[in-house]
């Protein structure tokens, strides 16, 4: 007999889907709306800065498109990590799972150093209306990263404790989805706010 | 019936010792009881209804005489504030969520919701944020600027007023996104076998279309209400004409959200009367599958009406008949709905108890406030109506004449599921009939006010213009309605007094909730049942002859216990239930921290985050079950 329990993947459901990824891909659905309306805004104000610096004064495309690839390089070992744990290979998992973090570090990083460089050039949150919306879209992009390092991470950790066994294949395959998704989005950033000439 | 043995507690591994009280102080703070949460939603939003109450009796004492003095204009500003975004958010929206956490599980035929230390976490978040909201009352200032926060009133008046409404609201955001989630993928996913979409009861749609409307609405405020904080505490300027911003876009912003918002506040009570009315018609709901696609209709139209909020803003006269002509579009599926209602009564052998009478009234007065809603979407009319106490009376039916009324209506019906006892009917229609005489006399006369040109949120008006005798009228009407909610206090306090004697279905009604003992057992069923059909109780209890005749099957005959050996049943079996947690509240705790320290100090908001981060990673760790 099917015993009843809860958060369990292994139970069966009315359509199938475990719980947790019917929830993941609402969540994931309700985010966009989020960064639908951030992204709007920043459209919305392109070109609306009354003062520079102007984004042309301070991108640097091809450091970006760099981090960017990295980024994106990231969702490969990520696909890795989950097909490792399907296997049920836990040492390689991990070895995927940290070198997702290690290349999404790498690109958080790349935006800190980043932000650093507009600042001294003079672009701050309040300095235009460029500032303001380049800095608040991107460091809501920065901040689902980072929150994304934090549960690869905490996957690792707890694949040592025991908490993550070879059948916890959803837990990573949750993540997994979260991390792909987070990546999408910045292509989308990347390719509106870097990649489409503005006026000015 | 097979013995039924129930396991919870088994205390374990975890930062902190798994809490197994099952009475008092702790058991509450630690439950992940679907029910339980359900009646915590309950008793605060009531509490905040009291509250907001309370505001709006100031308001009306302050309007109900020319040149009044009981309130100065700034403390008139966050009484009048406050009262909305109390009844909007901390009344109505978690009002709801009560009625959604307590049944849905049961009227799906499941033992919880789909995670229910999620569950219990967006209850104290929305505690925290609401609590935080009214702490500004304390700390230098409530919010003051309309409960739509339009900017760069919001953003540029000084004092931390707005400060608390825009983090306030981001955390009971965070709490409605979070519970969206959580109660959309169990009405997906955690029904019982045979319980087909379409063999749900409607407040089970309804519950549904208002998840996803949640959903995909909350995101977008969200966005609104971090900008308007940016603005205001870190400098940015998106809302600043200064520096070339536009405060328009909050108004975009604030009604993409805020209309399916308004959908979001009256499904709920629309599925209510849904379950209402057949019951006390004793008729099945008329046309239920067009009720439950008008609703369906209604959410994705209502993501598609929200500039005509705005149509004095200037948008130009083509946005403006397109907002027009939608808005007028979903005017028909909710008209739909009433002619569903209406058809469920035609010939109903109808019983005229206190539910009923709410459901009844909920009827007409969200006609009233539907047609006063029509004439707001011809352009011209509105131009005249926009910002007076016309528009003041037509969101007050259909948020209290329509949402509050179809509230209590749920409240008077499941009550003796919730607590085990009937609520006294005399005093019941008592409660209905001072409360639907107080709501007309204080809103009706708001028509005429609006149409004499009085304008909305004004402290007060000079004498000359005529308009004090129906303004005294309105404040009568107000204190009827105080009355009418003390009455209604006094007789739940009343029925508290009496023995536990409700019966399971003392309605004689027709969904699986009343299939289970008043209240129900922690388990909620003892064997996941069987659904056969629509109105799965019903068709357990009574037959249909040839010839239409509708006889009652006897008991333990054919229907009444689902056959066996399907697979579901857990007889015999122990029946595993969720563990009880403190992290949920350990990770609320931080939101008002953070909150805190975005206004105060820095240092609080990273206390805070640590604090959230202890209550997330204690979750993760311990197990859902032992």
């Amino acid at each position: 007999m099917a015993v009843h329990t809860f958060e369990s993947e292994h139970e069966a459901t009315s359509t199938g889907l475990p719980n947790t990824k019917l929830a993941m891909w609402l969540f994931l659905a309700s985010d966009c709306l989020l960064f639908g309306a951030l992204i709007s805004t920043y459209v919305l104000y392109r070109g609306s800065s009354l003062v520079g610096p102007y984004p042309a004064d301070v991108f640097d495309i091809p450091y970006t498109s760099v981090s960017s690839f990295v980024l994106l390089a990231s969702s490969l070992t990520m696909v890795l990590a989950l097909a490792a744990i399907q296997r049920g290979e836990m040492g390689r998992m991990r070895v995927w799972l940290l070198a997702t973090a290690l290349l999404g570090m790498t690109f958080v990083g790349g935006q800190v150093y980043e932000f650093t460089t507009f600042y001294r050039e003079g672009l701050t949150l309040s300095t235009n209306l460029f500032g303001t919306t380049f800095y608040v879209l991107t460091g809501f992009h920065g901040t689902h990263v980072g929150v994304g390092i934090l549960m690869l991470l905490s996957l690792v950790a707890m694949s040592f404790t025991g908490r993550i066994t070879p059948r916890d294949t959803m837990a990573v395959e949750l993540v997994g989805l979260y991390w792909h998704f987070v990546d999408i989005v910045w292509i989308l950033i990347f390719t509106v706010v870097y990649l489409i000439p503005t006026g000015k | 019936m097979a013995t039924v043995s129930v396991r919870t507690e088994g205390a374990r591994s975890g930062l902190l010792r798994r809490p197994t009280a099952t009475t008092g102080f702790w058991s509450w703070i630690t439950t992940v009881d679907h029910k339980r949460i359900g009646i915590l939603y309950g008793i605060t939003a009531f509490a905040f209804f009291v509250i907001g109450g309370i505001e709006a009796l100031f308001i009306r004492l302050q309007l109900a005489q020319p040149n009044g003095k009981i309130l100065s204009a700034s403390t008139y500003n966050e009484f009048f504030t406050m009262h909305g975004v109390t009844m909007i958010f901390l009344v109505v929206m978690p009002l709801s969520a009560a009625f959604f956490n307590y049944f849905i599980p049961l009227q799906i035929g499941a033992r919880d919701v789909a995670f229910p230390r999620l569950n219990a976490f967006t209850y104290w978040a929305f505690l925290a944020g609401g609590l935080f909201i009214y702490s500004g009352f304390f700390l230098g200032g409530a919010p003051n600027g309309g409960w739509f926060g339009y900017a760069p009133l919001s953003t540029v008046e000084p004092g931390n007023n707005m400060l608390f409404y825009s983090l306030g609201l981001l955390m009971t955001g965070i709490a409605s996104t979070a519970s969206a989630m959580n109660l959309a993928v169990t009405i997906i996913n955690m029904r019982a076998p045979g319980m087909t979409m379409f063999r749900m009861p409607v407040f089970m749609w309804m519950g549904l279309v208002v998840q996803l409307l949640l959903a995909f609405a909350m995101p977008i405020i969200t966005v609104g209400l971090f900008q308007m904080l940016f603005d205001r505490r870190f400098g940015t300027h998106f809302f600043d004409p200064a520096a070339g911003g536009d405060p328009v876009l909050w108004q975009h912003m604030f009604w993409l959200f805020g209309h399916p918002e308004v959908y979001i506040l009256i499904l709920p009570a629309m599925g209510i009367v849904s379950e209402v009315l057949p019951v006390f018609a004793r008729k099945p709901l008329f046309g239920y599958q067009f009720v439950v696609f008008s609703g369906i209709a209604i959410g994705f139209i209502g993501f598609g009406v929200w500039a005509h909020h705005m149509f004095a803003v200037g948008l130009g006269p083509v946005a403006n008949t397109a907002f027009g002509i939608s808005t007028m579009i979903i005017a028909v599926p909710t008209g739909v709905k009433i002619f569903n209602w209406m058809g469920t009564l035609w010939k109903g052998d109808i019983r005229f108890t206190t539910p009923m009478l709410f459901a009844v009234a909920f009827i007409a007065q969200f006609v009233v406030g539907g047609l006063s809603g029509v004439t707001h979407a011809v352009v011209p009319a509105d131009y005249q109506q926009t910002d007076t106490y016309y528009i003041v009376a037509h969101f007050h039916y259909v948020l209290f004449g329509g949402a509050i009324f179809g509230l209590f209506s749920g409240v008077y019906y499941w009550w003796p599921k919730v607590f085990g006892r009937m609520l006294d009917e005399r005093i019941g229609k008592l409660h209905f009939w001072l409360m639907v005489i107080g709501f007309n006399l204080t809103f009706g006369p708001m028509h005429i006010l609006g149409l004499q040109g009085m304008p909305r949120r004004i402290q007060t008006y000079p004498a000359t213009l005529g308009l004090g005798v129906w303004n005294l009228v309105a404040t009568i009407g107000a204190f009827i309605i105080a009355t009418s909610v003390l009455i209604f206090l006094l007789n739940a306090i009343a029925s508290f007094r009496r023995p536990k004697d409700a019966t399971a279905d003392p309605w004689d009604a027709r969904t699986l909730e009343w299939s289970v003992s008043s209240p129900p057992p922690p388990y909620n069923f003892e064997e996941i049942p069987v659904v056969h059909s629509l109105d799965e109780l019903w068709h357990r209890k009574y037959a249909e002859r040839e010839g239409g005749l509708v006889v009652p099957v006897p008991a333990g005959g054919a229907g009444t216990d689902p056959p066996h050996g399907e697979g579901h049943g857990d007889g015999g079996h122990a029946i595993h239930l969720p563990g009880q947690s403190f992290f949920p509240f350990v990770a609320a705790l931080g939101l008002p921290l953070i909150g805190y320290g975005v206004i105060f100090h820095l240092w609080m908001a990273v206390a805070g985050a640590v604090v959230l981060l202890v209550g997330v990673y204690g979750w993760a760790i311990e197990p859902a079950s032992e």
